[in-house]
């Protein structure tokens, strides 16, 4: 077994009155992969969210290369890009525009990102005109062009083709080759290799 | 800093690309002082007397308009984890959505004061300091709109919740931005109002995007 770069001990969560999570212990090695599996409601994305930093863990703590990782939440962002539910897009923008922010702070192509997904010729619509599908791939664009390690993503398939499904899998493998690791909640199978299951259940948790 | 250009050119950008809602806000101003000379009558001595409250409540409400989407929009579509997951401070996310909001909102609002001010029979010496109390002040009315704003974030009925919050905050810069103006038109010295708006300014400039940016951390999770 590799060093692990992200391991988290004893993380738990609440959202709201109701404790979420508990006890999730799990080490994830650099170019490693973790796919969170379990029913609706049973803290999938919660833990995305934790791990982001975006969401304070109740209990337990999350280390990245053997130190605290939410000690500095800015130096945590530089390395984390996180793909939500929502794809955070502007609809009154392009979509090369929609990922310019993006590439000013991370660096990166926007064209070589959008090229990456199948969106090169789509680069000067507006963000409005673009299907559920595509969104989706301009969100996905956002998280080629981040220079983060540890990418965090929440049901990364949604509304994508068979197609855009195989585009993920070559962008995921690309990610993992530079020693990236990749956390993904997910129903539908993905493309992710000798992934690590952590199957969720609602506030009991079981590691496969 | 080089974030924090980059989210202000981006929330420029939106705001031009999204120019009825930065428009509404100055059209709510010009329209709402002209309807004051319509309700009390157009005669000089007394429409001059209670011209600079008439622009700075204007100005108040006018500024509250846009807050409401300040934030809002940005939660609805998931953008504000993207911006805080973009390396920049909460704090900094709330500073650079205070200029973005005074550059939109509280430049226009005080461009306009001026016509506006003629158009009220404003005694002519006292334009040049309503203006220039209307500095610090609208600045201070987005630090503080901001900061409400970032507050009131995800809770239910916010709107409605905003105005409650941020209007009580900005009595003194309403009484000391009025004072000014009304000082300049006696003939009086206006600058002690001015140095205290400065003053109320110097202190809302580090706390208010601290405290939006921890209303931003909250409201995120």
């Amino acid at each position: 077994m590799a060093e692990a770069l992200l391991r988290a001990e004893g993380l738990a969560a609440f959202r709201g009155e109701r404790l979420v999570l508990r006890d999730i212990d799990f080490s994830v090695p650099a170019g490693g992969a973790l796919l969170l599996a379990g029913p609706n409601g049973s803290g999938k994305s919660t833990l995305l969210r934790l791990l982001a930093g975006l969401l304070r863990a109740a209990a337990g703590r999350m280390l990245w290369n053997g130190r605290d990782a939410l000690a500095d939440l800015a130096e945590h962002a530089g390395r984390v890009a996180y793909l939500g539910h929502q794809d955070a897009i502007k609809p009154g923008l392009s979509a090369a525009e929609n990922l310019a922010f993006f590439a000013r702070i991370g660096g990166g192509d926007v064209m070589a990102a959008l090229a990456g997904l199948g969106l090169a010729d789509l680069a000067d619509l507006p963000a409005r005109m673009l299907s559920a599908g595509q969104k989706r791939r301009l969100a996905l664009a956002r998280l080629a062009l981040s220079p983060a390690t540890l990418w965090l993503l929440d049901e990364p398939t949604l509304g994508l083709d068979a197609g855009s499904v195989e585009m993920l899998g070559e962008m995921l493998a690309a990610h993992r080759g530079r020693g990236g690791i990749v956390v993904a909640a997910t129903h539908l199978p993905l493309p992710l290799p000798g992934a690590t299951e952590l199957r969720l259940k609602r506030a009991v948790v079981v590691v496969q | 800093m080089k974030m924090f250009r980059a989210l202000l050119a981006r929330e420029l950008r939106l705001s031009v690309r999204h120019g009825s809602d930065s428009l509404a806000a100055l059209l709510f101003f010009v329209l709402a002082a002209s309807l004051f000379p319509l309700a009390i009558g157009p005669a000089p001595e007394t429409l001059g007397r209670i011209a600079p409250g008439i622009v700075w409540v204007c100005a108040l409400l006018a500024a509250l308009l846009p807050l409401d989407r300040l934030f809002g929009a940005d939660l609805d579509d998931g953008s504000l984890d993207q911006i805080l997951l973009s390396g920049l401070p909460a704090a900094g996310i709330a500073a650079a959505k205070a200029c973005a909001h005074w550059v939109v909102t509280g430049l226009p609002l005080l461009l306009a004061a001026a016509p506006l001010a003629v158009m009220l029979r404003m005694p002519s010496e006292a334009i040049p300091v309503l203006l220039l109390a209307l500095v610090p002040g609208t600045l201070l009315l987005s630090l503080l709109g901001t900061a409400g704003a970032a507050i009131v974030l995800g809770a239910r009925r916010g709107g409605v919740l905003l105005p409650l919050l941020v209007l009580p905050l900005t009595t003194p810069v309403l009484i000391f931005g009025v004072a000014a103006a009304d000082a300049a038109s006696a003939g009086l010295s206006a600058r002690t109002h001015l140095l205290l708006l400065t003053a109320i300014l110097a202190g809302a400039v580090p706390l208010c995007p601290l405290a939006a940016g921890a209303a931003l951390r909250g409201a995120a999770e």
